[in-house]
């Protein structure tokens, strides 16, 4: 590897950083123009934390846990392991693999339908030709919640239950006995009921083995649930990241608000209406003036911020674990 | 009034392996104006339950019970008659239908075939109902000439409520209308079901797995398991303070950001979902049950009354002398 940084220490935080993207923008060329599809992101995951990037559709989450995982190269900035940056060769990101694992959800089609159980989990140990396949693979399933192990072995995915599949997914990622796991939208398409199960296994794993993890989701239950710190993402750019608890029920930047307050059982309602955004057009000013509802009400105006709203760019939020928000109205009335 | 009633309804479905019973007596009332909320986990007996009250099943389900919809018995008519129901009276938004929109036809077109079908709307006015249904839906109307794959998936989700308002219909079915979508889409889209519920009149059965967002949009909730209703009554009641173990499980699943209860401290349901062809016997929920009596295992349970137009199928709301339960439920 050639480049060695010095990690970030997470502030307010004792855990030490482990995964980080620096300034990360990954573009992709989208019907004659360019698409920003993550334009300007620092995000720090500490050793053993769990943190959760949420956004709705289209914002940009799955590009960022893409490009932090090596599946995409970003068009600037880096990402850093352990304070090293990736490097993109192959043999460099097969050992990173190992470390940085992806959770799919299942129903999204990581199993193969006509593979066992025991294929299935035993693939990526066979690709790293990891020694005594039969005992990792017992034991990432049983880790996993599949217990006892051998009455999982032979059968395949139609046989099992949307919660068993789900596990056997994470148990895959398990195998290799990875330091991190992306995870995308990981209960999504999970009943009301296996999804707690899900829930606390992650959160189990991370008690038991340290482990560290990334959960992209638009679901901001799931981040109360199990999330140390939460990072909110809007059209490419974290606009607001800290402690769960401040973050979530104390939210500053207006986006963030808003998501909370359409959660059902919240008092007063702020729906976003407008096209969803478009990462080919990215709005002067604050990316979020088109749709914020501080501005539209006046209450930017009277603060003396609305001009700054329409024409100033807010500045990349760093990748401290404190509670923050790229919001030139939180910034004012603070 | 009664708009529709339920009454023992069952549905079977004969596969090669044998039976499954996938819907086992059933009674529920719909009153005019009103929102029922159906909930319970994938294989519950949800959609079953929705398409059996269009005759939409296939052929191999075999229906039993009463299905009247205002007074009318849906499993008795004639077909010629039944067709007219589907479109004057009830139509359905189906689970995933947004995924089943035409690709290569505008949006305009494939809202306008129903009204040209079924003789509402000749070619020349088509265009201008098409626009009226795409307001409603807070679609512009320019919207008419775009392909699905134009749209998002809430945008989407729109087209389908727009068509299931084309023909004017009183009662709306809609299964899983929100799920997979995201959380401020899903808002805009509860927000409209809410708008048209108040201001045509409609009735809506609601299907979902999420309770929060059925207390939300209902007056009543329903909840399956196992092909059984297990607790019934106002919704908020129902999700804020559930009677039978299995509704408290769902209740629970989706936390309320902030409570200090659920912070850091998911909570699931142990378990597998039951089996249609082998069912538990007694109370089908024991294996899975936190509270589960010695007794469960032979129990025969009945919706209990539960409070005020509650019921609950449980032992622990059981009265102390047990009344024999009455074959209906109350809604009004
Ligand atoms: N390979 C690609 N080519 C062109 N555009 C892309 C590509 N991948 C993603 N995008 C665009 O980048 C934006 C961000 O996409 P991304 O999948 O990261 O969103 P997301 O936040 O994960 O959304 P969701 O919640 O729907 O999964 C979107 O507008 C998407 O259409
Ligand atoms: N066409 C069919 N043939 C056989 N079994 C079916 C069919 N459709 C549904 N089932 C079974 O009936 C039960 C109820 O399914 P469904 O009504 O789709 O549940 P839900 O909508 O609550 O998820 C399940 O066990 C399912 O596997
Ligand atoms: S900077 Fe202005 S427009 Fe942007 S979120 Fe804050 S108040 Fe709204
Ligand atoms: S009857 Fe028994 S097993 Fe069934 S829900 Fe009640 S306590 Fe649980
Ligand atoms: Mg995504
Ligand atoms: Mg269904």
């Amino acid at each position: 590897m050639t480049e060695t940084q010095a990690p970030v220490e997470a502030v307010g935080t004792a855990r030490p950083t482990l995964l980080e993207a620096r300034d990360l923008h990954v573009e992709f060329p989208s019907r004659g123009r360019r698409a920003r599809a993550v334009d300007g992101v620092d995000l720090a995951i500490g050793e053993g934390e769990i943190v959760a990037l949420v956004g709705e559709s289209g914002c940009g989450k799955t590009t960022l846990a893409r490009t932090l995982l090596g599946l995409e190269r970003p068009s600037s900035g880096s990402v850093l392991y352990g304070g090293t940056a990736l490097e993109y060769g192959s043999r460099a990101l097969k050992a990173y693999r190992r470390e940085v694992q992806l959770v799919l959800q299942d129903p999204m089609g990581s199993l193969n339908p006509r593979q066992t159980v025991y294929e299935a989990v035993a693939e990526g140990p066979r690709i790293h030709g990891l020694p005594g396949e039969q005992e990792v693979v017992a034991s990432a399933l049983s880790r996993a919640g599949l217990r006892p192990p051998e009455r999982f072995f032979l059968r395949y995915p139609h046989e099992l239950s949307g919660g068993q599949r789900q596990r056997v997914v994470i148990a895959g990622a398990l195998a290799l006995e990875p330091k991190v796991l992306i995870a995308d939208e990981p209960v999504a398409s999970l009943d009301a009921s296996v999804r707690g199960e899900i829930l606390a296994l992650l959160l189990r794993l991370r008690d038991e083995l340290g482990l560290s993890a990334l959960v992209v989701t638009h679901d901001l239950g799931l981040a109360w649930n199990i999330a140390d710190r939460v990072a909110v993402m809007y059209l490419g750019r974290i606009v607001e990241s800290g402690p769960v608890e401040q973050v979530l029920t104390a939210p500053r930047h207006p986006y963030t608000q808003a998501l909370l307050s359409v959660l059902p059982e919240s008092p007063e309602r702020v729906v976003l209406t407008g096209e969803p955004p478009d990462p080919t057009r990215i709005p002067g000013g604050c990316r979020f003036h088109a749709r914020c509802q501080v501005l539209a009400s006046g209450r930017a105006a009277e603060a003396g911020v609305d001009g700054r709203c329409r024409t100033e760019p807010l500045a990349v939020l760093p990748a401290v674990s404190t509670a923050q928000a790229a919001c030139h109205y939180a910034a004012a009335v603070d | 009034m009664a708009l529709l009633e339920l009454d023992d309804v069952s549905v079977t479905y004969r596969i090669a392996a044998g039976e499954v019973p996938a819907v086992r007596g059933v009674s529920l009332t719909l009153d005019a104006g009103t929102a029922l909320g159906v909930a319970g986990e994938s294989g519950s007996g949800k959609s079953t339950l929705a398409m059996a009250l269009l005759r939409l099943l296939p052929r191999d389900a075999r229906v039993g019970g009463r299905i009247l919809l205002d007074g009318e018995d849906v499993l008795a008519m004639k077909w010629g008659r039944l067709r007219a129901v589907r479109w004057a009276e009830a139509s359905i938004v189906f689970q995933g239908a947004q995924h089943g929109l035409n690709p290569v036809q505008r949006i305009g077109d494939q809202i306008a075939e129903p009204l040209l079908v079924h003789g509402l709307a000749r070619p020349d006015s088509a265009r201008g109902r098409v626009a009226e249904l795409l307001e409603q839906v807070g679609l512009p109307a320019w919207r008419a000439r775009s392909y699905p794959h134009e749209l998002s998936g809430g945008q989407r989700q729109r087209v389908m409520i727009a068509m299931a308002l084309a023909c004017s219909p009183r009662l709306i079915i809609a299964d899983e209308p929100t799920t997979a979508l995201d959380v401020m889409v899903q808002a805009q889209v509860l927000t409209l079901i809410k708008e048209l519920l108040a201001e045509h009149g409609i009735s809506l059965i609601m299907i979902s797995h999420d309770l929060s967002v059925l207390a939300d949009v209902c007056d009543r909730l329903a909840v399956m398991y196992a092909g059984r209703v297990v607790e019934h009554g106002p919704s908020r009641e129902v999700f804020h303070d559930p009677k039978h173990p299995y509704s408290a499980a769902l209740a629970a699943a989706f936390p309320t950001v902030g409570d200090p209860v659920s912070r850091l401290a998911p909570k699931g349901l142990g378990g597998d979902p039951p089996d249609p062809m082998d069912l538990p016997p007694g109370c089908s929920f024991h294996p899975r049950c936190p509270v589960a009596l010695d007794e469960c295992p032979t129990l025969d349970v009945e919706l209990w009354p539960a409070g005020p137009e509650r019921r609950a199928a449980c032992v622990h709301v059981r009265p102390e002398k047990a009344e024999p339960a009455e074959t209906t439920l109350e809604v009004s």
